[in-house]
């Protein structure tokens, strides 16, 4: 038994969670969601484990560091970090059709690490070698978490948009557009505090590397941007006439900014590519 | 001043002040900040022109698209941004200034009467009571508490956060410390690199983008350099056991790595990359022309020896990294002296690149680099940044400030008594400057709390 058969068997597991979101959606069976709920927390232990004894076996292979240093180590933590986020928003706002949108998105993260990328442990190499690797690639994968369901949340309220009345699953009258909106910006408020304390401990670390806290480089630039986007999102909802729709655009193209930070800006030259 | 001059300064003031201009401001700022992801920042003007053409070189160089982060447009535009978040934190303070700093706040009874969500019961206590057991279950909630007459009875008024209204102001402020310190660390920093063979010492630091030269008033000597590898043939540890020495005196000795840099006197030592290069111990040949024998010696520097033949006696004199004959450069070479009897001392240039270039003198002999030992040089990044501390406390500004503002509010709620016949009737009522959901969530909780103990 190895971590990366864990993995694997899991990716299925979130797959099965999202297909029962889906279901419940289309075909208005609310039970489905609940059984989904279910299958999500096994998801989540699951990939919790896998993580673990990834780790372990790191010190087994005589390197010793905590997976989080290569693109299939990340995705597979982004997973994770979707799942647990998920269920506290389930928790505290009892909407399960946030599910069908997270889950999907945290199935295609651990999917493609499987499918896409080699899960061969590999050791560190010098620049990686520091106390602040943890703490900057966890604040910023609960960033991106968080931005990533903000984004699932603003494509549901422009779908219910064009017809708030409608009743179903997703059209009852539950998650009132006002809900959504509410929600958005409250998922923006966490990613962004995260994804400050992920640009900070970067820029920390990038002086004890380099000596310097800010060069410019692609991902540097790209999460800066990501910022930019964020911040003049949260400014947008404090004037008047920029509320709703817009916001939830902002909330679009502000996770595009977040995944060409992530996957993108491995095409161009820099420091951080992640392969 | 002139009244058309104060309109003009108005009219500045009020596009400062606005929430419009830092939103197109932020969203200008993301997306000209694509450019210099996109085109690599600092290369050569060859690169450029073969990337580009020269006409669309032309073009970009002049609107600074080679060094964009440092272009005056785009400093204009963080400058601007800078003025934008202190007009705006001026004139919002002034307004909500009055809120926050006020010594004993009182309850505006009215404002809470107007709000749609109240909790009413009644309960047939006597006023002191009321007033005892409620005022200290209010307070379990909320911090500041003060009660006070109606014409009908009395109320209790509690609030609590009213500081974390300043959250927002923090985090303003942090983000003018972020510029602040990047430009006094821009101004009175510098970044460079040097590179220092083992065994050498150097204080003449390269600037990055061709600025020039910084000297240290102390010497880096490098007594060693390692390198170490996984199996897999990846680096695993860059190693370089440097010396401070100032005034003569070895003041501080420390090894650095990757991450672990060596600070001294406010400048920062950093590994950065390694080469090698010819060490001062070469094995040189002498070849005597007339008996076609020819004679190997190691030597180092310094060193001296009769050779056999005749040839005369043979001193290596030294090394240089880039010598020149004739104004031509031969690169790396080493330079020696031959002494015969009765004759002048003949000046030997020896590069390494052309082993037979010797030859070319004429002499009897023929001297020649068979073989040259290496040695590592260390390439040490080199900084100095008196505004870090004021980026660092922008840091922790900016996360503090960030969290206040995001999860903590301003929480106000209102217990009034209203005396009737022979009962009081009691409402409950609350609100908070945000998160409104879980400020009546509270409002709620205390109402139930309240209710539980009226009798
Ligand atoms: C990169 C720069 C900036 C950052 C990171 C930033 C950050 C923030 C944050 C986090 C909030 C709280 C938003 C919320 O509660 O949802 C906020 C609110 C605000 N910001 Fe900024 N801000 C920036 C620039 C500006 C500028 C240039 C202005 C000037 C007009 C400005 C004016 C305001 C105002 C008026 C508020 C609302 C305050 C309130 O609710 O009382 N911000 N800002």
């Amino acid at each position: 038994m190895n971590s990366s058969i864990i993995l694997s068997v899991i990716t299925f597991v979130y797959g099965l969670a999202a297909f029962l979101y889906v279901a419940a959606w289309v075909f208005k069976k609310e039970k489905f969601g609940k059984i989904a709920t279910w299958v999500v927390y096994i998801s989540v232990v699951g990939n919790t484990a896998g993580i673990a004894l990834r780790w372990v076996e790191t010190y087994q292979q005589g390197f010793g560091h905590a997976p989080l240093s290569n693109l299939y180590e990340s995705l597979v933590f982004f997973a994770l970090v979707i799942g647990v986020l998920y269920l506290f928003i389930e928790k505290k706002y009892k909407l399960p059709v946030i599910g069908v949108v997270a889950m999907p998105l945290a199935f295609l993260s651990i999917a493609y690490a499987s499918m896409g990328q080699s899960s061969n442990i590999q050791p560190l190499m010098p620049a990686l070698k520091s106390n602040w690797l943890i703490a900057h690639v966890v604040a910023c994968f609960i960033g991106y978490s968080a931005f990533a369901i903000a984004f699932g949340i603003s494509c549901l309220y422009l779908m219910k948009r064009v017809n708030p009345d409608r009743k179903g699953f997703l059209f009852t009258s539950t998650p009132t557009l006002s809900i959504l909106d509410d929600l958005t910006h409250q998922m923006v408020k966490f990613g962004f505090l995260f994804l400050t304390v992920g640009i900070i401990t970067g820029a920390a670390w990038a002086n004890s590397a380099w000596g310097r806290y800010w060069g410019w480089d692609p991902k540097e630039t790209w999460s800066l941007i990501t910022w930019f986007v964020y911040a003049a999102m949260l400014h947008a909802r404090l004037v008047r006439g920029w509320q709703g729709k817009r916001i939830a655009y902002m909330s679009i193209i502000g996770f595009a900014a977040v995944l060409f930070t992530y996957f993108g800006v491995n095409l161009l030259p820099g420091l951080h590519s992640y392969q | 001043m002139t009244k058309d001059s104060s309109g003009f300064l108005d009219a500045v003031w009020t596009l400062f002040a606005s929430l419009k201009l830092t939103i197109i401001l932020l969203i200008i700022l993301a997306i000209t900040s694509i450019i210099g992801t996109v085109i690599p920042q600092n290369a050569t003007q060859a690169d450029y022109v073969m990337a580009f053409g020269e006409f669309l070189y032309q073009v970009f160089d002049l609107l600074d698209f080679f060094d964009m982060y440092h272009s005056w447009w785009f400093q204009l535009m963080l400058v601007m941004l800078t003025i934008n978040i202190t007009v705006c934190s001026i004139e919002r303070l002034s307004v909500t200034g009055k809120t926050i700093f006020k010594k004993n706040p009182d309850p505006n009874l009215a404002r809470f009467q107007r709000l749609s969500k109240k909790h009413e019961f009644s309960t047939g206590l006597d006023s002191d009571t009321i007033k005892k057991k409620f005022r200290s279950a209010v307070k379990r909630s909320l911090g500041y508490i003060r009660t006070g007459d109606t014409d009908n009875g009395f109320y209790i008024y509690g609030e609590t956060g009213r500081w974390t209204r300043l959250g927002v102001y923090v985090v303003h402020t942090s983000v003018v410390m972020l510029l602040v310190g990047g430009i006094i660390g821009s101004i009175f920093g510098f970044d460079g690199f040097v590179t220092i063979p083992e065994g050498e010492k150097e204080n003449r630091i390269r600037l990055m983008n061709n600025a020039g030269f910084q000297e240290l008033e102390f010497e880096i000597r490098c007594d060693n350099f390692e390198v170490s590898f996984y199996d897999t043939g990846m680096a695993k540890e860059f190693r370089s056991s440097l010396v401070i020495i100032e005034d003569g005196q070895e003041t501080v000795k420390k090894d650095i790595i990757v991450n672990d840099p060596l600070r001294y006197k406010g400048i920062n030592i950093f590994q950065s990359s390694y080469g090698s290069v010819p060490s001062d111990i070469a094995h040189f040949s002498f070849t005597n022309k007339d008996s076609e024998l020819g004679y190997d010696y190691k030597l180092k520097v310094g060193d001296t020896v009769d050779l056999p033949e005749a040839m005369g006696t043979f001193t290596l004199t030294g090394f240089t990294r880039d010598g020149a004959f004739q104004g031509h450069s031969v690169g790396e070479a080493f330079t020696g002296t031959l002494e015969k009897e009765g004759e002048e001392t003949i000046n030997l240039l020896l590069p390494l690149k052309f082993p037979t270039f010797d030859r070319m003198r004429g002499g009897n002999e023929v001297v020649a680099v068979t073989h040259f030992e290496e040695k590592f040089y260390t390439g040490l990044q080199v900084t100095k940044d008196p505004g870090i501390w004021v980026v660092y406390t922008g840091f922790l500004f900016m996360i503090f400030g960030c969290y206040i503002t995001f999860f903590m509010s301003h929480q106000r709620l209102c217990v009034e008594v209203i005396k009737e016949k022979d009962s009081h009737k009691i409402i409950v009522a609350g609100f908070s400057d945000k998160n409104k959901p879980g400020m009546q969530l509270k409002v709620q909780k205390i109402a139930e709390r309240l209710e539980k103990i009226k009798d």
